[in-house]
């Protein structure tokens, strides 16, 4: 037993903080023998970096027509650009960069949307149960069947052209998965005999929720939404490509739909289509990665494989 | 009466909007300190009768009263959760895993805003409950402990709220039998020393015999005999609490008795005796030949309302007692 446990009467506060730096440090300890994730974190970490730095170490402005004019276009890399330009004359290192912030912002926002929607449907309609949970699970039902596709580019082209339109029609589409999975696991906490107990001792609803079951289903939504995110990211790369993102910012689909429409591939301008793709594939794979070894390390289920 | 506890008037409880009928009109009184031994075989209605009564289970019929006041409403939920508490038979269950020992004693002094400096009582609690000394066990987690431990955290949070009355569902059911003497003893010292009353459900009538003052003998729903310890596991009256009894191996004097007969369930309540198709009285045709056999068949019966401490719900004893001297068969001779 260690000395910490032998302090006489210590505050419950420090018990909790105690527990949760303990089990912390336990789920990252599990995380670093899976030599891939912490490959996969590294490259994420590179990626949120360098999208947070870029608005320090360059200039929006070197976009701008009236500074593009004199630049050569479609050149392939060189010294003075790195992955080339454009066809006008834009730095598409600088595009890959600018695109990173664009790209990352939706996917996280998109995320904690779809999450909180997610989590609210999901735990009334499986801690109330009865004809709550049937209506909520109807309505969930109606949005899951609902073409994603077309219902995005309906929205996309009604409302008006912006990021928050973009993370608004990934969040209202991707909900539902969640909200299954959060109502999955709420029936399964509802039963247990602690939340019986809870309730013996006199503990409202409120209390129960908060107490029992949303820490319960925590860790499985914490795993569900890093796998949330590439795809939100991905639906982002699919909305720009089809020219329905927010024109006035540089995405990563922005690049491929630009790239698209000057036939870069038939015209053999490579730096210019690569580069935006190989960074979705990596960020994508390694968020994919991530979040799987997350999801085992957190549910005990999936540790015993 | 005066200092009844808890008081159980013809309570029902159903199941499946009232195609099951889990208990079936019981009515039951324990005193301050008292300990009562709840037994039956398992699907019996036990536990569904103490869950009742902390209000887990919603009443079909009948009433509650808990220190006088009647159990209803919401508001007079959360108050009767104060003075009745409950422990469970699988206290790893019970205990939230992501809780460590102190949230899950402190959680009731919480939700009850009870007075006082919070980790003083917590501690005093586990001391109470035999986990001394306390800090050792405040920061530790419900898996890190031994079953017979994770009981004694449960009993200590159900104790901090000085509760009128603990409902224990087969407290020591899942626990070593080396450690079950230590739970009882312990369950019986809240007793004499705090005046707590106990409701114990247990299939061991070896735990019966050990802490209870009464035992009441439940089948298909209903109390079938019920009386102080002593009486009721020395002179069974109820062909069934006699079946119960002569397969316990410490219990000398009474002939093996294997119940036969289908296993009773609660959606198909037989008519008549609900004991009487796995009866041995009736099965031997005893019961005919003395001349109550139909009465098994077709009367229903409650537990006899008579006087007296000793009580049971069974034909072949109302029919000895009912002043036929042609017979010379009493009620416990004749399932001898």
């Amino acid at each position: 037993m260690s000395v910490e446990a032998d302090l006489p009467l210590a505050s419950p506060r420090s018990i909790r903080w105690s527990r949760r730096r303990a089990s912390l440090a336990e789920t990252g300890r599990r995380i670093r023998k899976d030599r891939l994730a912490v490959i996969a974190l590294l490259v994420l970490i590179g990626f949120v970096l360098l999208a947070i730095i870029t608005p320090w170490i360059t200039d929006r402005a070197d976009f701008n027509a009236i500074n593009t004019g004199n630049n050569p276009t479609n050149q392939p890399p060189n010294g003075d650009y790195l992955l080339g330009t454009d066809r006008y004359g834009r730095s598409v290192a600088l595009q890959l960069m600018w695109g990173a912030r664009v790209s990352l912002f939706v996917g996280f926002v998109a995320t904690v949307l779809t999450i909180v929607i997610g989590v609210l449907i999901g735990l009334a309609a499986g801690f109330f149960g009865g004809w709550i949970d049937a209506l909520l699970m109807r309505i969930t039902d109606w949005f899951l069947v609902i073409p994603f596709l077309p219902t995005a580019i309906v929205l996309a082209a009604v409302l008006e052209r912006s990021l928050w339109t973009v993370v608004l029609v990934i969040g209202i589409t991707s909900w539902p998965s969640s909200a299954r999975l959060v109502r999955s696991q709420v029936l399964s906490v509802r039963e247990r005999l602690y939340v019986d107990r809870a309730r013996a001792l006199g503990a409202g609803r409120l209390h129960i929720v908060g107490r029992h079951i949303l820490p319960n289903v925590t860790p499985l939504i914490l795993a569900s939404a890093t796998l949330a995110v590439p795809i939100s990211i991905l639906t982002e790369t699919t909305l720009s490509f089809l020219g329905l993102g927010d024109p006035t910012s540089i995405s990563w689909g922005g690049m491929l739909d630009q790239a698209q429409q000057s036939s870069a591939v038939t015209a053999g301008h490579w730096w210019y289509y690569l580069p935006p793709g190989i960074a979705i594939m990596l960020v994508v794979l390694a968020f994919t990665i991530f979040g799987r070894a997350l999801e085992e390390v957190l549910d005990p289920r999936l540790r015993a494989r | 009466m005066s200092e009844s506890v808890v008081e159980l008037t013809n309570v029902r409880v159903q199941f499946d909007g009232g195609r099951v009928h889990a208990v079936d009109t019981v009515s039951l009184q324990v005193g301050r300190g008292e300990v009562v031994a709840l037994v039956g075989e398992s699907g019996c209605g036990k536990t569904t009768l103490i869950r009742s009564i902390i209000g887990l289970e919603p009443l079909a019929h009948g009433s509650i009263s808990v220190l006088g006041e009647s159990v209803g409403g919401r508001r007079g939920l959360r108050a009767l959760r104060r003075r009745v508490q409950m422990i469970f038979q699988d206290p790893s269950g019970a205990l939230n895993p992501r809780h460590s020992i102190y949230e899950a004693v402190a959680e009731g002094l919480r939700i009850h805003k009870v007075k006082g400096h919070e980790p003083t009582l917590v501690a005093e609690a586990l001391s109470n409950a035999g986990l001394r000394p306390p800090h050792r066990y405040l920061r530790r987690f419900p898996h890190e402990l031994s079953g017979g431990q994770r009981q004694r955290v449960l009993i200590a949070a159900a104790m901090a709220l000085q509760p009128a009355l603990l409902l224990a569902d087969e407290p020591v059911a899942s626990l070593d039998a080396s450690i079950r003497g230590e739970i009882l003893a312990l369950m019986r010292s809240f007793v004499d020393l705090h005046g707590v009353s106990i409701i114990a459900v247990t299939h061991d009538l070896g735990l019966a015999w050990n802490i209870a003052d009464r035992v009441a003998v439940m089948y298909l729903g209903r109390i079938v005999e019920v009386g102080p310890t002593e009486e009721v596991l020395r002179v069974p009256k109820h062909p069934y609490t006699q079946a119960l009894l002569s397969v316990v191996p410490e219990v000398e004097g009474l002939p093996q008795q294997i119940l036969t007969g289908e296993t009773p369930d609660p959606s198909r309540i037989p008519s008549g005796c609900r004991f009487h198709p796995r009866c041995p009285l009736v099965a031997s045709g005893e019961a005919d030949r003395l001349g109550f056999g139909d009465r098994c068949r077709g009367v229903d019966l409650e537990l006899e309302p008579e006087v007296g401490v000793h009580r049971v719900a069974c034909h072949a004893v109302t029919f000895a007692a009912g002043a036929t001297p042609t017979t010379n068969a009493s009620g416990t001779a004749t399932a001898g």
